[in-house]
Parts: C-alpha cells; sequence; structure tokens
C-alpha cells in the first residue's frame, strides 16, 4: 500500500487543492564528446525554477576520479543526492580493492544505483564522460531509471534539443559529403562545446551564466570556465 | 475460505477482515489502520519572504515579525532569524511549527557536538549542510518540513549564504531572496551585490536591506513593517532589535 502513496490522491490533492509534488525542473545543459585519447564534458552553471533565476553559479558538472566526470540536468536536489551516494560507493570500492573503479564500472553501478529507486526515480539525465580502461575516451548517457549507452557526443538537459542535431553533424560529421572522416582534434571538440552552448545560451532561457568545460585525458582531469549571456 | 460466489476474484482487506465478510467498497473504516497516512500537506502558520545578501564584512538577513494565519495577522513578535552557534543565522520562511521543529533539531545537534568535545565547532558550511540532508530526507519520505531556509554565517574568513527549501532543493549565492522576496527583493539586491561583494559597505548593505523590506511591506499582503535585521561577520552575530521603516502612502489617498 506504501508503494503506491506515491501515486494516490493523498498527494495531488488535498482537501484545498493543494499537495506536494516532490520535484522540481531546475533546468540546465550538460554536452560530452568523446575524442581518441579524451574525452569533454562541458554545462553551463545555472539553476533556475520556472521563470526564476535561484543561482548564476551552481555546478552541476563533478570530477568523480582521475578518469570520469558526471553532469546531470533536471532535479538539482536529485542530482547532488545521487552524485554524493555513487562517490560514497566509489570510496567504499576503493577501500576494499585498493584501485580507482573503472568508468565502465562505474556507467554500470550508476545504472543500478538509477534503477534502485525505479518506482521513485532520481529525476535526472546523466551523461559520465571520461576515459576507459585503453585511455580511450567514452561517453555514457543515462535517463533517469537507468537504461544507458555508450556514445561518440551526447546533450542532455534543457537545450538537448537544440544541441543534438548540431553535435550529430559537427563531431559524428552525419549528413557530410566527405569520404574520407578526420580524427577529431581536442581543440575543435572545444570550439564545438563552446559554439553549442553560446547558441543554445541565446534560445534555451534556462541555459546560462557561465560554462564549466571539464577536460578528461591521461593525465588527468583540468577545468576552464568562461562567461555566457547572463539574460 | 470464501463460500461466496460472487467475492471470487475481488481483492480483500486481511487486516481486518479474515473471513472476508465486507465487501471492498462498502467496508467500515473505523479501524485506525486502514485510514490512509496523512501528512502535511500545508502550511498553517506562516512567515514570508526572507532576504539576504553578501557584503564586505560578511553577511546580512531580514525577516519580519510576523506570522499570518491565512490572511489572518496572527501573531506579530515572532523572530524568524535565528542564531545557531557563534557564526551562523539561519533565516525561515513558511510553517513556523516546522520552523519550531528545525530550530530543535539544529540545537540538540550542536549540543551533541558540544559535549564530543574535540575542538570543532558546527560552522556555517556543516550546519547549512545538515539542514540540507534533513529537508531532502524528508521530501523524500514525501512528508516534507514545509520551509524554505536561508543560511548566512561567517566561516574560514569568508561569508557564507545558502538557500535549503522543502523539496531540498539548494544553492549558494550572493544574494537570495524567499517567497514574495525572490520576485520583489532579488532583483534590488542583485543590482547591488552582484560583482561588488567584496566591496559593499554596511552602510550600502543595510540601505539595500531596508528599501527591500519597504517594497516587500507595499506590495506583499503578507508583510508586516516591523522587521528583524542580522549581520554575521568576523566578529560573531548580531541581531537587532524589531524595527520600521518609513512609510509613504500619500499617493494612495487620492490626493
Amino acid at each position: 500500500m506504501n508503494s503506491t502513496a506515491f501515486c494516490d490522491n493523498t498527494l495531488t490533492s488535498g482537501p484545498t487543492g493543494h499537495g506536494f509534488y516532490p520535484y522540481e525542473a531546475n533546468g540546465g545543459t550538460a554536452v560530452a564528446i568523446a575524442g581518441e585519447d579524451f574525452c569533454v564534458v562541458a554545462s553551463d552553471t545555472r539553476q533556475s525554477n520556472g521563470y526564476l533565476i535561484n543561482a548564476r553559479y551552481s555546478p552541476k558538472a563533478f570530477k568523480m576520479s582521475d578518469k570520469a566526470v558526471l553532469a546531470n540536468s533536471g532535479f538539482a536536489a536529485d542530482g547532488n543526492a545521487l552524485v554524493r551516494r555513487l562517490g560514497q560507493r566509489m570510496q567504499w570500492y576503493r577501500h576494499s580493492h585498493e584501485k580507482e573503479m573503472s568508468i565502465t564500472a562505474l556507467a554500470q553501478l550508476l545504472s543500478n544505483t538509477l534503477y534502485y529507486k525505479r518506482f521513485f526515480p532520481y529525476y535526472t539525465q546523466v551523461l559520465l564522460g571520461g576515459i576507459d580502461e585503453n585511455g580511450v575516451g567514452v561517453v555514457f548517457s543515462f535517463d533517469p531509471v537507468g537504461s544507458y549507452g555508450s556514445e561518440i557526443c551526447r546533450a542532455a538537459g534543457t537545450a538537448a534539443a537544440l544541441i543534438q542535431p548540431f553535435l550529430d553533424n559537427q563531431v559524428e560529421l552525419k549528413n557530410m559529403q566527405i569520404g574520407e572522416k578526420p580524427r577529431l582534434s581536442l581543440d575543435r571538440a572545444l570550439c564545438i562545446a563552446k559554439d553549442a552552448f553560446t547558441s543554445a545560451t541565446e534560445r534555451d532561457i534556462y541555459t546560462g551564466d557561465y560554462l564549466e568545460i571539464y577536460i578528461i585525458k591521461g593525465d588527468g582531469v583540468t577545468i576552464e570556465n568562461y562567461p555566457l549571456k547572463k539574460d | 475460505m470464501d463460500h461466496f460466489s460472487f467475492n471470487l476474484g475481488k481483492p480483500r482487506h486481511e487486516m481486518t477482515d479474515r473471513r472476508n465478510i465486507f465487501q471492498v467498497d462498502i467496508k467500515p473504516r473505523s479501524e485506525s489502520s486502514t485510514d490512509p497516512i496523512t501528512r502535511t500537506q500545508r502550511p498553517i502558520v506562516t512567515g514570508t519572504s526572507v532576504i539576504a545578501l553578501k557584503y564586505q564584512d560578511g553577511v546580512m538577513l531580514a525577516a519580519d515579525n510576523l506570522a499570518s494565519y491565512g490572511s489572518l495577522a496572527r501573531f506579530k513578535d515572532v523572530e524568524r532569524l535565528y542564531p545557531v552557534g557563534e557564526f551562523t543565522v539561519i533565516g525561515a520562511s513558511g510553517d513556523i511549527s516546522d520552523f519550531q521543529y528545525t530550530k530543535h533539531l539544529l540545537d540538540a545537534e550542536m549540543v551533541k557536538e558540544y559535549y564530543i568535545n574535540d575542538g570543532h565547532v558546527l560552522g556555517a558550511p556543516h550546519i547549512y549542510e545538515y539542514l540540507s540532508r534533513v529537508m531532502y530526507n524528508r521530501r523524500s519520505q514525501i512528508n516534507p518540513l514545509w520551509n524554505a531556509y536561508v543560511v548566512g554565517g561567517y566561516h574560514n574568513g569568508e561569508g557564507f549564504l545558502g538557500y535549503v527549501d522543502l523539496l531540498g532543493t539548494t544553492y549558494k549565492s550572493s544574494s537570495i531572496a524567499t517567497g514574495f522576496g525572490a520576485y520583489l527583493a532579488q532583483p534590488i539586491l542583485r543590482k547591488v551585490v552582484e560583482g561588488h561583494e567584496n566591496t559593499l559597505s554596511e552602510e550600502e548593505a543595510i540601505n539595500a536591506i531596508e528599501t527591500c523590506m519597504k517594497v516587500l511591506f507595499y506590495r506583499d499582503a503578507r508583510s508586516l513593517n516591523k522587521f528583524q535585521r542580522a549581520k554575521i561577520t568576523a566578529q560573531g552575530v548580531e541581531i537587532t532589535q524589531p524595527y520600521s521603516v518609513d512609510t509613504e502612502w500619500s499617493f494612495a489617498e487620492g490626493q
């Protein structure tokens, strides 16, 4: 009986029509691009609620290890709770195995963690970017209940529909009339990420303020920060 | 065994109706265990906006002294700014009884930490973290504490300002306003504060706070022109006695 409490009428309509809805959309966009030996994970830092801007710098991308960065978009409180829980599981893993969890293992763990809450989900879209066991750049994307897949590039969040076609074209070179496809350089990936966000900021009111870019390479993670429009 | 064939395949409440006497739709609701679990579904006695900003010496907060009962201005001497430890103040909007419970929780936690006596004292970021976990945990049980809190403090040589609400949503910012203040005061605060966090003087900060409280009193029908202002600096917490700002109503007199 308790498991159905979430969808029965005690939740959505009290005697006065008031009710408690446990979710909120805090907006924001994340992009992840995998290269041959690097990965770029970029996200804006705005947190919104409807037409209100809560905060201009409230990052939603987190360094999980020297080889993995997680970015999420959706309900910020769930996103933060998820990242903390994952961080703790990674620490337990370090203590029991005396090594860092690989990104493929982390991806599976993340999927299980999300699915565990299948009937009261973490309302968040997750991108996981980094370097795998072979030193190759990888991106995994997840839906709120844990179904996931490996990709070359992915946009998630409020401006995903604006950015994804751009990435398909510029990163994966879809619909290009060219024979040999050149390999993607880090500089090119960074340019694409920045352009994607400056353009998305123009049209999506939930994206803006600052762009935070994580660059994951074999020798570690670096962060860059760029201003976006604040309107 | 149910001998009534028309009941076959129908659900049955096994806890209270072992012999399947009642049809489900005419079952008496006298057993308390069959009643639905009820939760806080709306706030009752409420406080309106809390506003806060960072300035060169630390953080400043303000909240009025009104606790409303719907549209009735029920209690006019309620303090919604509450010091926790030596360098933290929490400002509460929303349900006052949930706020009183939260004060009790935080005080108990401070006492617990004091007894450990290891030289560590909870500062603003720690209290903020604790409060956000309590709030997120309660929302995850669909039993929220119906509040929006502002945590202001001074820690490790700089001001701290954070927000936590009934959904467990959190953020840190150089200016924060809850409730109606998010619409009416936040634009004023942002104009004054953004980019000037380290140069804004105490006088300018007080000015901005008082302007905002005046605007809120003019337009928020659940507000009161009697409020307190707190500042948290390297010297500790200072909360003013309740006071008022001058208002001008002649434009509304039809002259």
